[in-house]
């Protein structure tokens, strides 16, 4: 009775899994692809309902003390359910009209989507490994899924070299954790008060582990890469869901399991937090491809983020729970409208030098476009800028001046590779002419919906923050 | 009032609504020239009904609950003294600005006029809010449509001139946002019980004392963001470009209203919340203003391109404004404030005459021309009386603003060196070397080039455009009190106050703790904070 109790409590996990399940079935009968993609959506859309329901409700433990829900755990599986729906609705005219389509596809990303909210909702080092590996296996797949195009499986086959090789160093420091606590559960470790030599080096490698993961300069090697080969709307959904769900994972470690040797960490961090804005903005800076661009500003992104934990406080949490959140919507905007761009065969409108006269062949793709590049930026009154408004707060009132001015120093160079893009969309002439294929209703719907999100809860801010700040 | 100070904030965005709605081309023009008019006539009650003897209190305030949990951010708008007369000239400049553009942009009317619309509500935001947040937002909003609307419709350069323009602009004000969030958490703990606040009107009152280590800081962060925007010696290298790249609608918006950002942020931040600071640096800002005013004028007078040379003497003229702010005396600073409006009045009148001249001839090189008086008398008539405005002679607007500034430099106790004032008034006379020669290069002599032969003289629309300015430059000119009334009270007040927390944070606190070269500067104002009325 406790397990159906537990399962239902966990229902968002449950409903995607069996949805995955599902979509596989009717794989095997051949369905049609709006048959895969409506069901997907369907089952998704009832665990985000579920998990909007659960945002009120305080943070409770489930399976043995092995997952949350409620309260921050809730927030991190809608931050995951919102990515996954829209990327969900964006990859059909995708793999329909660029890449290849294998309706296993759908069944995939609703697997990974599983992986993440449990890796985000974890609060067993053992939970938070199971999260891990099923979400990364499953993306893996996923970059590699345009079997056709080299990149494509390069990006697939240096993900997985590289992940498995941080998986590498995330096992040894939970093993070392153990043998510190002599438990995997994350209140256990944070009751740790001999700290040794395994205590240290475990904390150290779990926290190399996530470094990987998020993407934090030096980690961050395969992210270009990975990012450009990737179909653009899976390369979304990584770089906003999977990013969550290791940024939620992280705070859930850093929070309960070392929150006593917070001092430590938050020097770390500090120090990553700043290599990885200024290297990811600095290397965003000189590239020609668009999409190679967003991969590095993803990591600059992932820098700021670090900025609100290396605060170590509540409202350090609160802002970057509010960051994910922001960076998800505007992020999955941003490479929606690439992914559109994509569909036009004659040019590579990945490059940058073929936006040139971009914004006025569809004025309203480019004007989302431009929304969502300026969020990015971080200008009021959009959604990007109430998040590293928050965050660097947080920063300030952590005291952590100097990490809050290099925060926005780089974030105004970034400003030069955002801005570039629509430089050339709106204020350089076309070099030929040419036709953009069609949107699509679906397509220009969800786009839209996205962008009014980003203006909309950049003017109003509070009716997120206020549901964080409750937490 | 309050509904209506809120609606013609906001009322230039219902405007974008209708022309996205519509996207009817012939329409468009008209669509926008009825909301901004809309937009002046519904600020002019505002004007009608502000209380100058009590302008040291906001009036028409909107104030709403906090909005974030945990920090103390309300949306309050409201005016007061410092910011009546900029709120005013922007919605006066709004029709004026779509008139301008009339005939002149041609492709993507759409996208122009809306860009257009959203800086009118971005810079009437920016001069109404009370929260420094809020403030921030409205800011950097105004950013995004000037960046297009130089990028889009500006001139060959236009693509290095606006990313120019943003990036300078945007790293001044995001060092400022850090201080703002600094100072909003060191508010909060000292009179909001712990809770982040940045309600200006907390924050400036006498009852919050900052010591002098944040002062230091603070007061250079903030400078920084306005000395860009102003933009002071040596921030200005954005101008000269954004100016002579932007479309003529673009330049006028960009002096009348935007470059006033900068010093009107100035008085409202700098003053009353840093006072000792502002003491400290008040001789090298007074110093650099007054090599901007040399220096503008200087390469004002070298320059071959019209447009150009205005750009500089803007540099010049906000140089005075800058001088008059940290002078540091009411005659000054109301001085500063009447030079902002003139400045918005007289450079944007050029700016637009400019952009008829170039509409004819596609140049604006003063080689070009040489004659005009003769083919276009109404042109003639109007280009002077903008000049003189500009050099500031006695009777027109300009000469108001300046001799208030060098009157209150000369008899500054801050500054207490002569050589400021003497220095700035040899400025007034470069500004009438430069001025009257490219006007008698451009107007006078014979015609030279065939192809002003035939010019035509100004148009209806154009005449009608330039009338309502004109208006204003004889008018403040000859009453000036009527306008300098609105900001009298809240001058004084503000000056008073500022000086009586300089001298109390002074006794109060170690300024051991200072950088060393910081603790120098503070060495000389105990003294001289008593001793300023």
């Amino acid at each position: 009775m406790e397990l159906l109790n537990d399962i239902n409590l966990y229902l968002p996990a449950t409903v995607i899994a069996i949805a995955g399940l599902v979509v596989m079935m009717l794989s095997a009968f051949r369905a049609s692809h709006s048959t895969v993609l409506w069901t997907s959506v369907s089952f998704t859309a009832v665990a985000l309902a579920r998990a909007v329901a659960d945002l009120g409700t305080e943070t409770q433990l489930v399976f043995h003390d092995m997952a949350a829900v409620g309260g921050m755990a809730a927030f991190g599986t809608v931050i995951i359910l919102l990515g996954t729906i829209f990327t969900l609705l964006l990859s059909k005219d995708y793999f329909e009209k660029v890449g290849e389509y294998h309706s296993e596809v759908y069944a995939i990303i609703l697997f990974a989507t599983v992986g993440m909210i449990v890796l985000a909702t974890a609060t067993n080092l053992v939970t938070v490994f199971l999260g891990l590996e099923t979400m990364s296996i499953a993306l893996y797949v996923l970059a590699g899924v345009n079997k056709t195009d080299k990149r494509s499986i390069e990006a697939a086959l240096k993900y997985f070299l590289l992940g498995a090789f941080s998986t590498g160093f995330f096992l040894y420091g939970i093993a070392l954790l153990y043998g510190a606590a002599g438990s995997t559960s994350l209140e256990a470790i944070g009751a740790v008060t001999d700290k040794g030599l395994f205590y240290w080096a475990g904390a150290a490698l779990l926290l190399t582990g996530f470094f990987f993961k998020i993407s934090a300069v030096p980690f961050h090697m395969w992210t270009p890469d990975v990012y450009q080969g990737s179909p653009t709307p899976i390369t979304g959904y990584m770089a906003t869901a999977a990013k969550t769900a290791g940024f939620f994972s992280l705070i859930f470690i850093l929070s309960r399991a070392l929150g006593t040797s917070v001092d430590q960490w938050s020097e770390v961090i500090k120090v990553i937090a700043v290599l990885t804005m200024v290297f990811g903005n600095i290397i965003a800076l000189v590239q020609t491809n668009v999409k190679r661009m967003l991969a590095y500003s993803s990591i600059a992104h992932a820098g700021y983020v670090l900025v609100g934990l290396a605060a170590g406080t509540e409202a350090g949490y609160t802002a970057v729970q509010f960051y994910l959140f922001a960076y998800t919507i505007m992020n999955i905007g941003a490479f929606g409208v690439i992914a559109y761009y994509e569909r036009y065969k004659g040019l590579d409108l990945t490059e940058l030098d073929n936006f040139a006269g971009l914004g006025f062949k569809q004025p309203m793709m480019a004007v989302m476009l431009s929304i969502f590049l300026f969020s990015l930026v971080g200008i009021p009154p959009l959604l990007g800028f109430a998040g590293k408004y928050l965050v660097f707060a947080a920063a300030v009132q952590a005291n952590l001046i100097s990490l809050a001015v290099i925060g926005v120093l780089t974030s105004a160079a970034a400003a030069y590779y955002y801005l570039r893009v629509m430089v050339y969309m709106y204020m350089r002439d076309a070099h030929t002419e040419f036709e953009l294929p069609a949107v699509g209703l679906t397509y220009s719907l969800v786009i839209g919906f996205l962008a009014v999100l980003t203006v909309a809860l950049g003017v109003m801010p509070w009716t997120v923050a206020d549901l964080l700040a409750a937490f | 009032m309050e509904l209506l100070l809120n609606l013609t904030i906001y009322l230039p965005l219902l405007g974008v609504l209708a022309i996205l709605a519509l996207r009817n081309d012939a329409m468009i023009r008209w669509i926008a020239l009825a909301v901004t008019s809309a937009t002046f006539a519904l600020s002019v009650p505002l004007m009608l009904n502000f209380n100058a003897a009590g302008s040291d209190v906001a009036q028409f305030v909107t104030e709403s609950g906090s909005l974030i949990g945990g920090l103390d951010i309300k949306y309050i708008v409201g005016l007061d003294g410092l910011s009546l007369l900029l709120f005013m000239l922007t919605t006066f400049m709004g029709p004026i600005v779509v008139l301008s553009a009339w005939e002149s942009v041609k492709k993507h009317l759409a996208g122009f006029y809306s860009m257009l619309l959203i800086l009118q509500t971005g810079s009437l935001g920016v001069f109404a809010s009370l929260d420094m947040v809020v403030f921030y937002i409205f800011f950097e909003l105004t950013l995004i449509p000037m960046y297009f609307l130089i990028g889009i419709w500006g001139g060959s350069g236009r693509i290095e001139a606006t990313i120019k323009f943003f990036l300078y602009t945007l790293v001044g004000s995001l060092i400022m946002l850090v201080a703002l969030l600094y100072l909003g958490f060191h508010a909060g703990d000292a009179i909001n019980s712990g809770v982040f606040t940045s309600d200006w009107r907390l924050i400036s009152g006498p009852e919050y004392q900052i010591g002098l280590v944040e002062q230091t800081y603070m007061f250079l962060a903030f400078a920084l963001a306005f000395c860009i925007k102003v933009p002071l010696f040596p921030f200005h290298t954005w101008l000269p470009y954004a100016h002579t790249e932007a479309p003529t609608a673009g330049s006028v918006v960009l002096a009348a209203i935007m470059l006033k950002m900068g010093t009107y942020g100035l008085i409202r931040f700098a003053l009353p919340i840093f006072p000792n600071a502002v003491i400290a640096f008040a001789p090298y800002m007074a110093a650099l203003a007054v090599i901007g005013i040399i220096y503008g004028a200087l390469v004002a007078m070298v320059q071959k391109d019209v447009k150009k040379l205005v750009a500089y003497s803007s540099v010049s003229h906000l140089g005075f404004v800058v001088l008059g702010i940290f002078a540091l005396n009411t005659t000054a600073v109301q001085g500063a404030i009447i030079q902002n409006i003139n400045h918005g009045l007289s450079t944007g009148a050029l700016f637009l005459i400019v952009g008829m001249i170039y509409d004819r001839r596609h140049t604006r090189m003063i080689s070009e021309f040489g004659g005009l008086a003769g083919i276009m008398p109404v042109f003639a008539v109007m280009f002077l009386i903008a000049t003189l405005s500009s050099i500031g002679l006695p009777g027109l607007n300009g000469f108001v603003g300046e001799f208030l500034i060098l009157m209150g430099a000369f008899n500054s106790d801050v500054l207490d060196n002569i050589w400021f004032g003497v220095f700035a008034t040899t400025g007034v006379i470069l500004a009438a070397v430069y001025m009257l020669w490219m006007f008698q290069r451009v107007m006078f002599g014979p015609v030279t080039k065939d192809e002003n032969k035939n010019l035509k003289d100004l148009n209806a629309r154009e005449i009608g455009l330039l009338i309502p300015v004109m208006v204003f430059i004889v008018w403040i000119g000859i009453y000036p009190s009527y306008f300098t009334g609105f900001s009298e009270v809240q001058v004084e007040k503000i000056l008073d106050q500022s000086m009586e927390k300089a001298s109390i944070i002074q006794i109060n606190s170690q300024s051991a703790d200072l950088p060393e070269w910081a603790g120098k500067l503070y060495d000389v104002t105990p003294e001289m904070a008593s001793t300023i009325d």
